[in-house]
């Protein structure tokens, strides 16, 4: 039997030094006592501290092991040293133990390690400094007591440091203690007395916390399995808990019993004020088309608008001699509440532009105008809108006709034709070509751009964008034929 | 005579306890270290107290004022009731901020207010406390404020700048119930200027073509809540427009918050013991919509009244009621069954996975993965076990079920 020696206060690299000295020795776990100076100072002096030999093989270990050991050494159940060195000589032979969280080992490991991490997580929770004065360089300073479960301290002050870098503080606990001076950290292993500083803020505190507690909804477990009673007696609010505790029935039953008392002065002036700014809102809109966006935006003849943003309107100029009507607004379009600013948008701007068409002057819109979707997690899906949704929107498309009177229509998609000709054909039936409909206005069909891009071939998608960019082309050409 | 600090703190904290959110998680990491500076934050959010009733105090949150123009029946603050006002100076609230945060009691400011004068004034005034922390303070701690809908998009645009998350509430599930409850609130105003944070918060996640580096926009998101049980909303009703939020705002939580006892009630909304077991299966729900892959329809379609069932989890309400995909076969399943499990996390299933590789799973090894051996047995098929018997079992329920007290003598 090896006797192996160490302080055993969270010193990763101690024990380190010591396991691989063992395992290249080829010492098995069953061999080897740890002996702690921390557990049992008695024992001091009585083990070995191995060395390691010369010619000793390379060790390695996944960094799985050496991230949770090194949390696992702080931990100040003494048989951590037998199970991490068990684990590293286990791991010589058996490289994906580590991945088998329940192999008894290393399922051991892993609740050492949570329980350090969870000591740790409540040390950046629950230290409290007390401002002590102001130290020679001028700089504020603090200073906090805390009583940790496990060897947290050199682990955890790096956090403290990051936090608090414009203040000097020192914080002292039975397992050592650290203190930062804006420039250096230090650690200092051996056992802190108990600071008894006072802090003014801490009746503040207090203060807050009494108040932001809800008596009508209780929980006293859920809020000791988080703030257990062993770090209380360090925390300046928790001597109000049990008051709070006490009252809180009491103090619900008061709010119940209370009558209805009548509204303060300021109310009334202000009940008044939003009467006055209602008939305001009434003012009549700007021209025509603000004032059919005002009515669009209020509409609830289908059950679209309640899952919408917002209506998503018609744009353009009120004289637009073309008009382009796509199926309904999508994801962007909903939220920005302008029609053609999505992706569709995009390749509806490139096949304009490409056919010299200046979009500010066309007028787009939508035969349905509040987006149609399905919720996917953090996704909204598309969704056709179907016929009924499509007829009742017709009522604005048709006003959206009357107000602009364009010349050329264009119908994105198979949705658009249904809209204007109440008829559902196949495209191919309809693209391309000119059809003349009521007062020698024409109606041009062509695919929807998202069209293109649901398709996944490279090859067919170039082809059918192409073909697209020539229907805006004979778009082009069919409006200057009726201007001449 | 104006009240000292101490009597406002009590006030204005009493009057924000309503709104659940204490996240102060998921922003950018920063550090004060290296040229001063206080503050830091690092993935994780540490809740620094709890209060008795359960709820984590990460934040200072407080009110600006309590003073506010709309008359929201199911709000402290709304005009038409008596309780006391009063108003923080920016400058107070920045030195309680820091000075709290020197202490470690918080890691960082929830910052709301009630309305006052206008939508602008108010935001402004919100602002220029994060501006004066920011700036003025070199303060890095974390910053959530409240967006007031009807505020101009460049106090929006600022208040992203110096804030880790912004928050809107939607306060009610439906229109209609804002409408009747909330009479001034618009509810197209609070979605469409939800809408805008999200491109806001996405347009700025894209790196610019100059410089590759992000611009800084509520790099932790935004947030919202809903108030359960002060309208006649039902919970597929509510988890519906959950989904509708999560899916069109990109929102980091919805939190539910059960309508709870105010001082000085209004008369439209009588008084009731919050429902808290309901709002605690909401946030069940919330996260098996959001994290296990159920839709809003499976989670709620056990029942014909809309409501979760109070007894038992959503997952073990919906498993029970959908016998047939079980059990299931720890050591063969993918990873989107396994979730659907009763009793396996998505850690859980995780380390299953892993595990797994390496050899047969058996009931012992479950628990020592963490599992709940009471509820995961029914549902699974693992080395050396089968659960024939049980998942035909036409008391499957009562075993889940709370036993019923039993009566004393009186």
């Amino acid at each position: 039997m090896r006797r192996i020696q160490v302080e055993g206060q969270g010193d990763f690299d101690e024990w380190r030094n010591a396991a691989r000295a063992l395992v290249a020795q080829g010492v098995w776990p069953d061999d080897v006592a740890w002996l702690s100076a921390w557990e049992d100072p008695g024992l001091f002096g009585e083990g070995e501290i191995p060395e390691m030999p010369e010619s000793g093989p390379q060790i390695t270990v996944p960094r799985s092991f050496a991230e949770a050991a090194e949390a696992a050494v702080c931990h100040s159940d003494e048989n951590r040293f037998p199970l991490l060195y068990r684990l590293l000589w286990r791991l010589q032979s058996n490289r994906g133990l580590m991945q088998d969280r329940a192999d008894r080992d290393v399922a051991e490991l892993h609740k050492l390690v949570k329980s350090v991490r969870r000591d740790s997580h409540k040390m950046k929770a629950f230290v409290r400094f007390k401002e002590v004065g102001v130290g020679e360089n001028g700089r504020r300073r603090f200073a906090a007591w805390f009583e940790p479960d496990h060897f947290i301290v050199a682990r955890t002050a790096p956090f403290f440091a990051r936090r608090f870098a414009d203040m000097d503080w020192l914080i002292a606990t039975p397992k050592g203690s650290a203190s930062w001076n804006g420039d250096t950290l230090s650690i200092d292993p051996t056992p802190a007395t108990k600071l008894r500083h006072t802090d003014e803020a801490d009746e503040l505190w207090r203060i807050y916390f009494s108040n932001i507690f809800n008596p009508a909804r209780l929980k006293v477990k859920a809020m000791q399995a988080e703030m257990p009673k062993k770090y209380w007696k360090n925390l300046p609010e928790a001597a109000l808990i049990p008051e709070l505790i006490a009252t809180a029935e009491s103090r619900v039953r008061a709010m119940a019993a209370a009558q209805p008392t009548l509204p303060p002065a300021f109310h009334e002036r202000l009940q008044a004020e939003w009467e006055g700014e209602k008939s305001r809102e009434a003012v009549a809109p700007a021209d025509a088309g603000a004032a059919l966006a005002q009515e669009i935006s209020a509409c609830r003849r289908c059950p679209l608008h309640g899952p919408a943003t917002q209506a998503v309107c018609g744009e353009g100029p009120l004289d637009a001699e073309i008009m382009l009507i796509g199926e309904q607004p999508g994801d962007r379009e909903d939220l920005a509440g302008r029609p053609f600013i999505g992706p569709a948008g995009q390749v509806l701007d490139e096949g304009l532009s490409r056919a010299g068409l200046a979009r500010e002057k066309l007028y787009l819109t939508n035969a349905v105008k509040h987006f149609k979707y399905e919720p996917r997690g953090k996704r909204r899906l598309h969704k056709r809108p179907d016929a009924g949704e499509v007829r009742h929107c017709r009522w604005w498309l048709e006003k959206e006709f009357a107000l602009v009177r364009p010349k050329i229509v264009l119908a994105l998609g198979a949705t658009a034709y249904q809209a204007l000709t109440g008829e559902t054909r196949p495209m191919e039936e309809v693209r391309s070509m000119p059809i003349p409909i009521d007062e020698g206005r024409m109606l041009f069909v062509t695919v929807h751009p998202a069209y293109l891009l649901r398709i996944p071939e490279p090859e067919k998608q170039a082809q059918e964008r192409a073909r697209f960019h020539e229907d805006l082309q004979a778009v082009v050409r069919l409006h200057a034929a009726q201007a001449a | 005579m104006r009240k000292s600090l101490a009597r406002r703190l009590a006030i204005l904290s009493d009057a924000a306890k309503y709104d659940a959110s204490c996240a102060s998680s998921g922003t950018q990491k920063r550090q004060s270290g290296t040229g001063g500076g206080l503050g830091s934050t690092e993935g994780s959010g540490i809740c620094h107290a709890y209060a008795p009733d359960g709820r984590c105090i990460s934040l200072l949150k407080i009110l600006m004022t309590n003073f506010c123009i709309y008359d929201c029946a199911y709000c402290i603050n709304r005009s038409s009731s008596n309780v006391e006002r009063a108003r923080f100076t920016p400058d107070e609230i920045v030195w309680l901020t820091t000075e709290f945060y020197r202490r470690n009691y918080i890691e960082g400011l929830f910052l709301s207010s009630g309305i006052i004068r206008s939508s602008d004034d108010t935001m402004a005034e919100m602002v220029k406390v994060a501006e004066d922390l920011r700036v003025k303070h070199d303060f890095r701690g974390y910053i959530h404020l409240k967006t007031i809908p009807e505020a101009s998009p460049h106090l929006i645009e600022k208040a992203g700048l110096f804030a880790d998350r912004l928050s809107l509430n939607i306060e009610l599930p439906t229109d209609q119930g804002l409408s009747r409850y909330a009479p001034e609130k618009k509810p197209l105003g609070i979605r469409r200027a939800m809408g805008d944070l999200r491109l806001k918060i996405e347009e700025a996640r894209e790196p610019t073509l100059q410089t590759k580096r992000r611009k800084k926009f509520a790099p932790a998101g935004q947030s919202t809540q809903m108030i359960v049980g002060a309208d006649g909303a039902n919970d597929a009703t509510i988890l519906g427009s959950s989904a509708r939020l999560y899916s069109s705002y990109s929102l980091k939580r919805v939190y539910y918050s059960a309508f709870s006892p105010i001082p000085d009630a209004s008369k439209s909304l009588p008084l009731v013991k919050p429902p808290l077991i309901r709002e605690h299966r909401l946030y069940q729900a919330d996260w098996l919509y959001r994290f296990y892959g159920f839709s809003v329809d499976e989670i709620t379609e056990g029942r014909e009244d809309g409501m979760l069932d109070l007894d038992l989890d959503p997952k073990l309400a919906w498993a029970l009621g959908n016998r047939d995909r079980f059990p299931v076969d720890i050591n063969t399943a993918d990873r989107e069954m396994l979730l659907r499990v009763p009793g396996l996390g998505q850690k859980v299933v995780k380390s299953i996975l892993s595990a797994r590789r390496q050899r047969r799973l058996t009931l012992e090894d479950l628990k020592r993965l963490g599992a709940s051996l009471r509820k995961v047995k029914p549902f699974v098929t693992a080395g050396g076990w089968s659960p024939i018997k049980l998942i035909d079992r036409s008391d499957l329920r009562d075993m889940f079920a709370p036993q019923p007290e039993q009566l004393a003598l009186f």
